[in-house]
């Protein structure tokens, strides 16, 4: 067998993979961490249910602790007690996880599924690998949505980022994320800041003051907002006339909710999202792990899953089998941020900038906006 | 009290004959029990055995408060001051740096930079370099990739010696060489102090059979190699669990001979050395020129220019100490400079007003809380009790309802599309175009946390309320007063101690709130446990977040300590 002679000259890592897959010693029991809501049925629905069914004898616990999930990975290894098995984090928790030594370094093309041309997973995956311990699954991008009937009339409705600084074109509320990612970057868009030198800018404490001083214009027109389902609520409610939030958030607002909202796509910000392996898991449950993954990050698997939410797949290869909504029966596609008309202008969220400029342009965000 | 019982009475019936010597010790010394000895002693012991007996019965309590509440409190406050991760991951660096001038305008040469590149080589073998960079990337932004970046660059820096000795000698590439050059007697000293050091950078034990004594010939001879392949040794056999005279040594180990030759002293003692493997070594000590020339600084610097600034430096050296003030001084608005401490950048202030405005926030909670809570506390204790018991039931139903339920309820009420506003507009109240601002900012945090802990409130009112006879105020009317000097002059002092309870309750319970002014608080109404938990799970600086908490808890400990002094901590009553 292939497989076979692969283990054999494979890293001790893929060993307890290889293992897996001959079905030795693997645990029945497996703990997924992720998002809650649309997004975690989404994973249900696509990888864990069918892997159940193969394997009846497995069952899953969820835990919906995602966005805490490096606090409490940390706090379990310092426990020295790991109970979670598979987490699903944005890539740059991931990175951070990788260099605290809490995720597990993942060689791709040994754990994952090569493509069914027999495109090796890191080609699949290409680009989108940006740390050792980390397997996308899915893009996804924090972009704007807007009310359609609070456009004022004779009006064109927005389709600039720069629309959400023009509060008298568009007059109402505007909600933003209460962190500077991706504000800082749309401030410095809109100040006339070339693309390709926004970071270089807002590596410089003028360039930071600038972003902020432009977020200053509309400070009083902004509610902000923490968690994800916040803009679509306020957008649902009137609260606002225009907000930033994940795609697939306002996909359902708009396509199963049926709320007057449409997406302004401009300057939409890409990120990733996916799995990482928690160090220090026991052989038998790292074995069913590496099973798992094998499994739910082939190229079906992850097209299977944009059925259920808008989410684009990290895959090359999946993005042609992507289909229609499972329960509404739409094309999926056009509602892709990926999709070549929604993609016209996009942004690329930076981590390496990010990693190192989080804590210092949050403590004067913070204090920008105590003032 | 069995036990008394049988020491004085049942323990040895007294001899005959016995009876004169005991009455005369009696009179004398200390008053015997029956078994001859002191009572008092006997007494003590018995009811020490009760003690022990009562203390066995609580103690599943007192560990599980100890081993769940406290220790993991001290450690959480402990973690303000700790900063033992920067010696640890590098400590012959931090030992280097020790030499070189804060205050200078020069960063540090290659006396600081060669140990760099041994103690960051290890760290980064057991993954512990970025962690570093995390830390120190809290006290100056960028330091978190330089050493992620440089940490992947450190492998292709040894390899270019690595690939000159091979070319000098095939024999470099044999794990052979290696452990037969270095083997020796008396370097037992040595092995355990490199593994002392991973120890203390792994918090793992070390334990186990390394399978190599350092020679200590060679630790004088060529004392990079020899540590260089200690810790390779270590690592190697008990990490990996190989077996070391077989592997081929790191990188850094072929990069410390090529600093060790560039010691003319060394290379005098290569000359003169006539051990195994002699010619191999000597063949390297002479082509020494092919090896790269380039300083550990300026490799370093190739990789990442950010090893050649002077503030990089500075803030190593700064927070190189294990024991840092550094987070309570991030805590109050001031910093760590060379020249001593400083105020932050006015841009990046923000904990002073956050904690003033959590206390005066607080306050204002409080008293609203008093105005509120106080005559519904007097309706529930004068009103018939059948009625009173409904009412009670309308204070403690939101007590029932999830914390997450009742705010995003005050949500719907508040916000400028909502009932209330909507309400206004509609009476003509308020004009449609200005609706009010009832959330997303202070108003909405003290409304609805006002609601929350209005219960805390009334409950002691409430219960001291009940305990005030009626007659009292019908007797001051009697005597002539009015309603209001009968209220304030009779009842209002003998219900004080409620408000003060309540007060108690109210003020240190919102002092610590974070959900609620989350959601509703906008950015004027959050308060400083927003930060502290925004610490603890986005930005993962727990020191600073265990620094804000341990600040918070003096500041309420010292309010306590008013309080009591104030009004008296008597005085408080949580019950009839």
């Amino acid at each position: 067998m292939k497989l076979t002679t692969t283990l054999l000259t494979s890293t001790a890592l893929t060993v307890a993979a290889g293992v897996a897959a001959h079905a030795q010693e693997m645990a029945n029991d497996m703990t997924f961490v992720s998002w809650g809501g649309a997004y975690q049925a989404s994973q249900q629905n696509a990888y864990a249910e069918p892997y159940k069914e193969m394997h009846p004898e497995v069952s899953v616990v969820w835990d919906e602790s995602s966005n805490e999930a490096v606090a409490k990975l940390r706090a379990m290894n310092e426990a020295g007690n790991i109970t979670w098995d598979l987490v699903d984090v944005v890539a740059a928790d991931a990175m951070r996880l990788c260099d605290e030594g809490l995720a597990m370094e993942i060689d791709h093309d040994e754990v994952l599924a090569d493509a069914p041309d027999g495109t090796e997973a890191s080609d699949d995956f290409g680009d989108l690998i940006v740390s050792d311990c980390f397997i996308p699954q899915i893009v996804y991008s924090t972009t704007f949505g807007y009310r359609t009937d609070m456009v004022p009339e004779g009006v064109e409705a927005p389709n600039d980022i720069c629309d959400v600084w023009d509060t008298e074109t568009y007059p109402g509320k505007r909600s933003l994320e209460k962190r500077p990612i991706n504000n800082m970057e749309w401030a410095l868009l809109c100040d006339g800041v070339a693309k390709d030198e926004v970071y270089d800018v807002l590596a410089t404490d003028d360039g930071q003051q600038r972003a902020l001083d432009k977020l200053g214009e509309i400070k009083d027109d902004v509610i902000w907002w923490s968690a994800g389902a916040d803009t679509p609520q306020l957008l649902a409610d009137g609260e606002v006339f225009m907000g930033s939030t994940y795609n697939g958030r306002l996909f359902s607002a708009i396509v199963e909710q049926d709320q007057p909202i449409a997406m302004m796509w401009d300057a939409q910000v890409f990120d990733l999202d996916g799995w990482i392996v928690p160090a220090g898991l026991p052989e038998d449950r790292l074995a069913r792990v590496m099973d798992f993954l094998h499994f739910a990050t082939d190229t079906q698997r992850l097209a299977d899953q944009a059925a259920y939410i808008s989410y684009g797949p990290a895959r090359a290869s999946s993005a042609p089998m992507v289909g229609k909504h499972a329960e509404l029966g739409i094309d999926m596609a056009p509602h892709m941020p990926t999709d070549p008309n929604n993609a016209k202008n996009t942004f690329l969220y930076n981590y390496e900038f990010w990693a190192d400029y989080r804590d210092d342009i949050d403590a004067k965000f913070q204090a920008w906006l105590a003032q | 009290m069995s036990n008394v019982t049988d020491a004085t009475t049942g323990a040895g019936e007294p001899m005959p004959g016995d009876n004169g010597t005991r009455t005369a010790k009696t009179e004398n010394g200390p008053v015997m029990a029956a078994d001859g000895r002191p009572l008092k002693q006997t007494l003590r012991r018995t009811l020490r055995r009760e003690k022990m007996r009562a203390l066995l019965l609580i103690a599943p309590l007192l560990i599980f408060v100890v081993v769940t509440f406290i220790v993991p409190i001290l450690s959480m406050l402990f973690r303000s001051v700790e900063n033992d991760i920067v010696q640890n991951t590098m400590p012959e660096t931090v030992q280097a740096l020790r030499a070189w001038d804060e205050q200078g305008t020069e960063p540090p040469g290659d006396e600081v930079f060669v140990p760099l590149y041994f103690d960051l080589f290890k760290a980064s073998e057991a993954k512990e370099h970025t962690k570093l960079g995390s830390r120190l990337n809290y006290e100056q932004p960028g330091l978190s990739s330089m050493f992620r970046g440089t940490g992947r660059d450190l492998d292709d820096m040894g390899e270019e010696f690595q690939d000159v000795f091979e070319e000098i000698d095939p024999a470099f590439e044999t794990a052979a060489f290696w452990h037969e050059l270095l083997s020796g007697a008396g370097g037992e000293a040595l092995l355990k102090e490199r593994r002392d050091l991973y120890e203390a950078l792994t918090g793992e034990e070390m334990r186990g059979d390394v399978g190599f004594t350092p020679s200590t010939e060679m630790a004088e001879m060529l004392p990079w190699t020899t540590k260089a392949y200690t810790d390779f040794a270590i690592w190697t056999a008990i990490e990996e669990e190989d077996v070391v005279a077989e592997e081929e040594p790191w990188e850094a180990v072929y990069a410390a001979l090529g600093q060790d030759l560039r010691s003319p002293d060394t290379v005098a003692a290569i000359e003169a050395y006539s051990g195994p493997w002699s010619t191999t070594l000597k063949a390297a000590a002479e082509n020494r020129d092919q090896l790269p020339q380039d300083s550990f600084r300026e490799m370093f610097v190739a990789s990442d220019k950010d090893w050649g600034s002077l503030e990089a430096w500075r803030t190593i050296s700064l927070y190189s100490p294990p024991v840092t003030a550094g987070y309570f001084l991030n805590s109050v608005d001031l910093t760590k400079t060379v020249d001593g401490i400083a105020a932050r950048p006015e841009t990046q202030q923000i904990y002073l007003t956050l904690f003033q405005r959590t206390l005066i926030m607080s306050l204002i909670i409080t008293g609203s809380c008093i105005l509120l809570g106080y005559p519904v506390a007097w309706l529930l204790a004068n009103l018939p009790l059948r009625t009173a018991n409904v009412l009670m039931i309308l204070v403690l139903l939101p007590f029932w309802t999830s914390l997450l339920v009742r705010t995003s309820a005050w949500k719907v009420l508040l916000q400028q599309q909502g009932i209330i506003n909507e309400i206004l507009v509609w009476l003509g109240f308020v004009d449609d175009a200005n609706r009010l601002i009832l959330m997303n900012n202070a108003t909405g945090t003290v409304i609805a946390m006002t609601h929350i802990l209005l219960p805390f409130m009334i409950l002691p009112l409430y219960s001291v309320m009940k305990t005030v006879p009626p007659s009292y105020l019908r007797a001051a009317k009697s005597l002539g007063a009015t309603n209001w000097t009968a209220f304030w002059r009779v009842y209002f002092p003998q219900s004080v101690p409620g408000i003060g309870a309540g007060s108690i309750l109210v003020f240190i319970l919102s002092i610590g709130y974070y959900i609620t002014p989350e959601i509703v608080g906008g950015t004027s109404g959050v308060f400083i446990s927003n930060r502290i938990a925004y610490h603890i799970s986005s930005s993962l600086n727990w020191g600073l977040a265990a620094a804000l908490g341990s600040i918070l808890l003096i500041v309420v400990l010292a309010l306590y300590w008013c309080y009591d002094r104030i009004v008296g901590i008597d005085n408080v009553k949580l019950g009839g």
